[in-house]
């Protein structure tokens, strides 16, 4: 074992007392953080907290009010991060800095002194293959950035900071982007290439991954460290967690088993074309019912923005869409909002809100052209007001007053205005993408705890999310999509991360179907037998109930095992 | 009509439009887009032909044509690159300023004679049956810089260390700043380089291809057509050489049918009606409008292979660019 010797060890870097002032804030506060040579070094705090400050300073973007950094044991300072890539640091950032359109071997060789000036590519595409083939990373050097996955391009941004020979590698939450094999496949080669000697320092807000991956890990919260290079021996996540937040928090959200009512949302075969003309929905059926939440799963970019937004009126689309029986497909929002919809859009200051206006005017965005808060063509700002004060306090929205321009809240508030202004309008059906990304962990609860006490209250939720652990947790139902289709519905108790995974890279499918059988068979139950609601659950679920033996591999024809699904849940309806 | 007088002349005066095509291509490529170039050109135009005039040397004119051409665009990136301006409304102001500058510095040159780049006929080559009388005979050596110019620059853009960096930071200029290439330095260096190719086009017109200063109808709207002639050739030389050779050809074309008395065994409808012939003079600026127009949508630009980043500011730290 590796006793702690804190006087002799060399460190592959070492920061002391960095202290880092912007105007107003204290971004780091006498940050202390040490890298040792070859191990994985999680770095974990919550948004703001300082991590990637902190990390920027080490690539030479920030200078340190205060502070010494030394590399190697030498001490150093960086006046851009062209000399912290010479001092062998390089860093993959959360966006990939990769040019579209040219090949993997042409984004390498960008900013290099080798080649002089040919490009001989072909020469440098073996120099490429080698090193990757010497770290076991699977790329093609002469393919183009935009034809590879996510979890290839950032393979590439790997390989860019290898081939500047850097010893310590800076991920900047390198997990956020990919699916959960490809998580699992950048662990592992992370892993392999701390072996080989590289240092690593991996930047995270999520605890599940930081306990797989790091060896040590050092916790930030607003600017200062809470943990130091602490090993995981023993630390449960509640702990580190509590470090990270400053205060308890809760992962097992109080959601209570119902049954779930009469369908609320209905899509047939609803089919969209995105913003470059290709098709980015294909047949997609989708049913959601009264008290439930259905969790859309998905990487990034397979359609989810195209649903949510067929379903807010936002783009054409062919298919039906029934929103309480009434056929909202191609009309205005303004339709959906009058059958009852509500909509929390992943852009919260381009779509969520108006960042010019004030609190005030953007809580009545919805309800503005009826009474009370306008009578006849005039916009009654006293009762505007009024609302908004209300507003503000039942959601809890930290502002200094309601004439507070949206802009100047955090994330936070301006997702809990966005919230009251939607919620508060008692929506039958709540469209809701993302809306927890980028909230810090306190602000994150509250999001969720609202939406599960819609769903008590009988609104039907469709949640779109990249959090798994937060679809996981808060849905009764997940659907998966991939390329433009729903692969698969699972049941909550069924999901798990893996298959979830496996469906998000399109390689395996489940059942899909949302056959008008089923639809009526739990409604009916229920309206007839009120009380054995539990019992029309179970025929609901049954059919639904994820069966490895339907699982069809991609290469065999899906349309053969769907007709037999239908089948078998025809059976199972009856 | 007689077609090998078409294509000899095509080649010629599409010359002119290939080199402000590929000077532009450079700047856009990096990101820059600059709609200055009919100023730069007829800068260009007046300063090779007065330095010539004054001088009585056709290279100091050359000389000094490029160098007026960088000069003024150079303006454009202080104000596009330092100061982040938009791209379109300050080339539009160095179209105004540079025609304006040449009109009023070229007051008086008209009529005046100044020794002109000289034509020249290759051995050998002009001896290869029809191609070496089109291509190699009697052209100017402008021409036949033309020629060379097509596969170097598409060389240097595509296969070089250079050309790697200016397309790197025209389509995504952050990849470049992290990886230590400065993209305020290359796009300062290719929209000077844009202006010195248009300052060059500007002289290919006046001390070369067709000699002599004739104020704004010198260039008559040519850097106009270069600019539409680089959407068309996809920022790419080699289709830009190809379409500046064609539109020579067309304006020859359009030239040679007014001439005859009768065309195609009848009576020539633009010997005898002036105001058709002004229909055909006025084709060559219709096509560019409309190729700027259908070229102006983001889309279509994109699928075009228009730089991701043109018409861009670069700020650093601005994330996602």
């Amino acid at each position: 074992m590796n006793p702690i010797e804190p006087t002799t060890e060399t460190f592959a870097v070492e920061m002391k007392d960095i202290t880092l002032r912007f105007p107003g804030v204290l971004a780091n506060d006498r940050v202390n953080f040490t890298l040792r040579k070859g191990e994985i070094h999680a770095l974990l705090g919550e948004n703001g907290a300082g991590k990637s400050t902190l990390m920027n300073v080490l690539m030479g973007l920030y200078k340190p009010n205060a502070g010494s950094i030394f590399v190697d044991g030498k001490r150093v300072s960086f006046n851009s991060p062209r000399d912290a890539i010479a001092a062998g640091i390089g860093m993959v950032h959360q966006h990939f800095m990769l040019v579209p359109n040219q090949t993997v071997t042409e984004n390498i060789l960008i900013g290099l002194d080798e080649p002089k000036f040919v490009l001989n590519l072909k020469k440098y595409d073996q120099k490429v293959k080698d090193l990757a083939n010497q770290f076991g990373i699977q790329i093609d050097p002469t393919s183009l950035i935009w034809q590879l996955s996510v979890g290839e391009q950032q393979r590439v941004e790997i390989l860019k900071i290898l081939y500047r020979g850097a010893q310590i590698l800076i991920m900047d939450e390198p997990t956020a982007v990919l699916a959960p094999q490809e998580a699992n496949e950048l662990i592992d080669t992370l892993k392999g290439m701390a072996r080989q000697g590289k240092s690593i320092i991996f930047i995270s807000h999520k605890l599940n991954e930081v306990t797989a991956v790091a060896d040590r890990l050092t916790i930030l919260r607003k600017g200062q460290t809470t943990a130091e290079g602490i090993t995981l021996g023993g630390i449960t996540r509640e702990s580190l967690a509590s470090l990270m937040v400053g205060r308890e928090i809760i992962f097992n959200l109080h959601k209570q088993e119902q049954a779930a009512g009469n369908v609320v949302l209905e899509l047939n075969k609803v089919s969209a074309l995105n913003n470059k003309n290709l098709l980015a929905l294909r047949d997609v059926d989708l049913c959601l019912r009264e008290g439930e939440i259905l969790g859309i799963a998905g990487v990034a970019g397979n359609g989810q923005s195209e649903l949510v937004e067929v379903i807010t009126g936002l783009r054409e689309c062919t298919g039906h869409i029934l929103l309480e029986g009434k056929n909202i497909a191609n009309k205005s929002p303004q339709a959906s909002i009058a059958a009852g919809l509500a909509h929390i859009p992943e852009d919260r200051i381009g779509v969520g809100s108006a960042p010019n206006l004030s609190l005030t005017k953007n809580v009545i965005m919805k309800n503005y052209d009826h009474e009370p808060i306008s009578s006849d063509w005039r916009i009654n700002y006293t009762a505007a007001d009024l609302r908004a004060k209300e507003l503000k306090e039942q959601y809890k929205i930290q502002a200094p007053t309601i004439e507070t321009q949206a802009r100047k809240l955090s994330g936070g508030n301006l997702q809990k205005l966005i919230l009251a202004r939607e919620l508060s309008s008692k929506p039958r059906l709540i469209v809701a993408m993302q809306p927890t990304r980028g909230l810090d962990v306190g602000a994150i609860e509250g999001v969720q705890e609202l939406l599960l006490e819609e769903r008590t209250q009988g609104s039907a939720i469709l949640l779109v999310s990249e959090d798994l652990d937060e679809l996981l947790s808060l849905s009764d139902r997940i659907a998966v999509m991939y390329e433009g289709e729903i692969v698969g519905t699972l049941n909550q108790k069924d999901a798990d991360i893996n298959t979830i995974g496996l469906m998000m890279t399109g390689s395996l499918r489940g059942d899909s179907s949302c056959s008008p059988e089923e639809q009526t068979t739990p409604a009916q139950a229920s309206a007839e037998e009120p009380t054995s609601e539990q019992e029309a659950v179970t025929t609901f679920t049954e059919p639904r109930q994820f069966d490895r033996s339907k699982i069809v591999p991609m290469h065999r024809p899906f349309m053969e095992s769907k007709r037999e699904d239908k089948q078998t849940d025809d059976e199972g309806g009856e | 009509m007689n077609l090998n007088v078409i294509v000899h002349a095509g080649i010629s005066t599409g010359t002119i439009l290939l080199i402000a095509a590929i000077g532009e291509i450079l700047t856009e490529r990096a990101g820059i887009k600059n709609l200055g170039v009919e100023g730069m050109m007829l800068l260009g135009a007046m300063a090779g032909f007065k330095i010539a005039h004054e001088t009585g040397n056709v290279w100091l004119g050359l000389l000094g044509a490029i160098f007026a051409g960088g000069i003024l665009s150079l303006l454009h990136g202080l104000v596009t690159i330092s100061f982040q301006a938009d791209q379109t409304v300050s080339g539009l102001s160095l179209t105004f300023l540079g025609t304006g500058l040449a009109l009023v510095m070229g007051e008086g040159l008209t009529g005046l004679t100044t020794p002109v780049v000289p034509n020249y006929t290759v051995p050998i080559l002009s001896q290869i049956p029809y191609l070496g009388e089109v291509l190699f005979t009697n052209h100017n050596l402008l021409t036949y810089f033309g020629y060379l110019l097509i596969p170097i620059s598409w060389f240097f853009i595509f296969k070089t260390k250079p050309g790697l960096h200016i397309r790197a930071v025209g389509e995504k200029p952050a990849a470049a700043d992290t990886l230590g290439v400065s993209v305020y330095r290359i796009r300062y260096l290719y929209t000077f380089i844009g202006g010195c190719f248009a300052g060059l086009a500007g002289a290919a017109i006046s001390i070369a291809i067709s000699p002599g200063w004739y104020s704004h109808l010198t260039t008559s709207g040519q850097g106009w057509i270069a600019i539409a002639l680089v959407i068309f050739a996809q920022w790419n030389p080699t289709r830009a050489a190809l379409g500046g050779y064609l539109f020579g050809m067309l304006r020859r074309l359009l030239l040679d049918l007014q001439g005859p008395a009768m065309l195609l065994g009848g009576r020539n409808p633009f010997f005898y009606n002036h105001n058709l012939v002004f229909f055909l003079q006025m084709m060559p600026y219709a096509l560019t409008v409309l190729a700027l127009l259908w070229g102006s949508s983001g889309a279509r630009r994109k699928r075009l292979g228009a730089p991701a980043a043109l018409g861009e500011p670069y700020v650093r730290g601005e994330r996602g660019l």
